[in-house]
């Protein structure tokens, strides 16, 4: 099978049942990307792939042989950080950092889709959402930190999305309706 | 995982006659299929993949309503700008569901058919009608928090988990597909599904290799008020333990129409024409809502640890009609 990750060509003969995640992790040396739960419910193993973010654990290797594929390894390296990769150093968005190389590659693709206008689950109108605080937790979901980093996670992201300072806890508590 | 082999199609005729063999299964996204392999609640031993086929677009139809390809991720359909302003219950439910990674590969045809998440039909070491016919159910006088309160059998107390689906109900949506001998049907979505009875394994009226090529939504229904309101057990991220796809039409203070469709209750994305009659062409009262939520909850039974659902579907229900009729 041939994969291009990373903008590098691939070959690699691998069982069927390989996973795009097992793949990368354990016949290509990319050990970026993690697994948590393999079962695409805490996106650690959040990849993109043709620019979209995907969980690599639910998806067969054998399936991505003409996309292109970007890992954590992909998006910067040390020396020459990804903005976002960058901003998370800075305000310390994690704790042991299983959780990272996802939330980084996750928080690349949804900056993206917002940029492209979607929506999400809290936006009043689906046609036009500001990136708040309670948007930024909501399209991030699908990754779970164990150390609860979430604070410093969003002002990460919201920091590189260039929206200004944390907004007021409560105020984005009523955002959700929590 | 167990060995299979793998063919990717290309084309829908060649797919279906590609999976019409036994135990032959169609890959798209992979989210929910990949998902029960690891377990081996699912054992296919061939896989025909058909995410490069042309089944990924939204297209206009005659009658002003949409056909939304198979393998049109979730993510863009509910991006999508005609969905959000004609059909704005399937947007939110979409949005509802899963998480931003995974509706960037759930396709609609496989959301329609995900299976359910039945702790017991995810573990091997016990019974389950569903995964292994005649072995019986451990859900019943086991663990049920999040399972079934209508439509349930002796067999089997399962939910469908989908939360597009229960719009798509709610939409009178229609599925088109591609049988392996080369016919195509519609299936309206309200014949689609079946009821467990005592063969829970069937979930469908698709045959062997029938593959789903698209989704037709009929012109939406004008001047009308849309919701999707689901209600589980954290913020996002978790599946529905009661949902509420409505799409309702006033005339003044008198409901002119109204389409409910209901997630997390039963085997299928639920609709009963009991609860819109109680509230269709009457003046808006409390007393009218109280009577839809009779309708629903009627033949409801809970199975101990479910219980709750009742009670709960009955207020969501009626937190849904204010907010559909303006009565807030
Ligand atoms: C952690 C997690 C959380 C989730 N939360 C939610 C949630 O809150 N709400 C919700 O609605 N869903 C949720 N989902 C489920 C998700 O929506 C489904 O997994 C997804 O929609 C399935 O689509 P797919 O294309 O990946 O299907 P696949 O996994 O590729 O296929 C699923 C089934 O459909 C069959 N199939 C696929 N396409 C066709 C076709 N065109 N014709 C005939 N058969 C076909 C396959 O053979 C297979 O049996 C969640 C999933 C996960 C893993
Ligand atoms: S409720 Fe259905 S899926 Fe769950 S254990 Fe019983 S038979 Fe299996
Ligand atoms: S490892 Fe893929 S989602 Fe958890
Ligand atoms: S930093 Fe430890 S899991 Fe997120």
């Amino acid at each position: 099978m041939h994969f291009t990750i990373n903008g590098q060509r691939h070959e690699a003969d691998v069982d069927l049942r390989t996973s795009l995640l097992d793949l990368c992790r354990e016949h290509l040396g990319l050990t970026g990307s993690k697994k948590g739960c393999d079962h695409g419910q805490c996106g650690a193993c959040t990849m993109l792939v043709n620019g979209r973010r995907i969980n690599a654990c639910l998806s067969l290797a054998v399936m991505h042989q003409d996309d292109e594929i970007v890992t954590i390894e992909g998006l910067g390296q040390v020396g020459n950080l990804h903005p976002l990769q960058d901003a998370f150093v800075r305000h310390d968005g994690y704790q042991c950092g299983y959780c990272t190389p996802g939330q980084i590659c996750s928080a690349v693709g949804m900056l993206d889709e917002q940029k492209k206008g979607w929506p999400s689950y809290v936006s009043e109108s689906l046609t036009d959402s500001e990136l708040t605080d309670a948007e930024i937790s909501e399209r991030m979901s699908g990754n779970i930190c164990r150390c609860a980093a979430y604070p410093n996670i969003v002002d990460a992201i919201r920091e590189v999305a260039g929206k200004g300072d944390r907004q007021p806890v409560l105020e984005a508590a009523k955002e959700i309706g929590a | 995982m167990k060995l299979f082999t793998y063919e990717r199609a290309d084309s829908a005729q060649a797919a279906a006659t590609d999976a019409a063999a036994a135990g032959a299964k169609f890959i798209a996204g992979g989210t929910n299929l990949l998902d029960l392999m690891k377990l081996q609640v699912e054992t296919p031993t061939k896989l025909v993949d058909i995410s490069r086929l042309p089944l990924d677009k939204i297209e206009e139809r005659d009658d002003g309503g949409l056909t939304i390809g198979a393998l049109v991720p979730n993510s863009d359909l509910a991006a999508d700008a005609r969905v959000i302003e004609r059909y704005e219950v399937l947007s939110r439910a979409l949005l509802a569901g899963a998480s931003g990674q995974l509706r960037n590969k759930a396709s609609t045809g496989g959301n329609l058919l995900q299976r359910t998440r039945c702790y017991y039909f995810y573990d091997t070491a016990t019974a389950c009608n569903k995964r292994e016919p005649g072995s019986g159910c451990s859900a019943i006088g086991g663990f049920n928090r999040i399972l079934a309160v209508l439509g349930t059998s002796e067999h089997c107390i399962a939910t469908h988990p989908s939360d597009m689906a229960v719009a798509m109900r709610a939409l009178d949506a229609t599925i088109v597909t591609q049988k392996a001998d080369g016919d195509r049907r519609r299936i309206a979505i309200g014949d689609f599904y079946r009821l467990p009875g005592d063969t829970p394994h069937i979930e469908n009226v698709l045959e062997a290799g029938e593959l789903i090529t698209g989704v037709e939504l009929p012109a939406p229904v004008e001047a009308a008020r849309h919701l999707y309101r689901k209600v589980r057990d954290r913020a996002s991220y978790a599946f529905a333990l009661v949902s509420v796809a409505g799409v309702v039409a006033m005339d003044g203070d008198t409901v002119k129409s109204a389409s409910l469709a209901f997630g997390g209750l039963g085997p299928m994305p639920w609709r009963n024409p009991a609860v819109e009659a109680a509230i269709v062409g009457k003046p808006v009262t409390t007393a009218s809502f109280e009577a839809a939520a009779d309708a629903l909850l009627a033949d409801a039974r809970g199975y101990g640890s479910n219980d709750f659902k009742i009670p709960l579907a009955r207020r969501t229900l009626i937190a849904s009609l204010r907010e559909l009729t303006g009565t807030n």
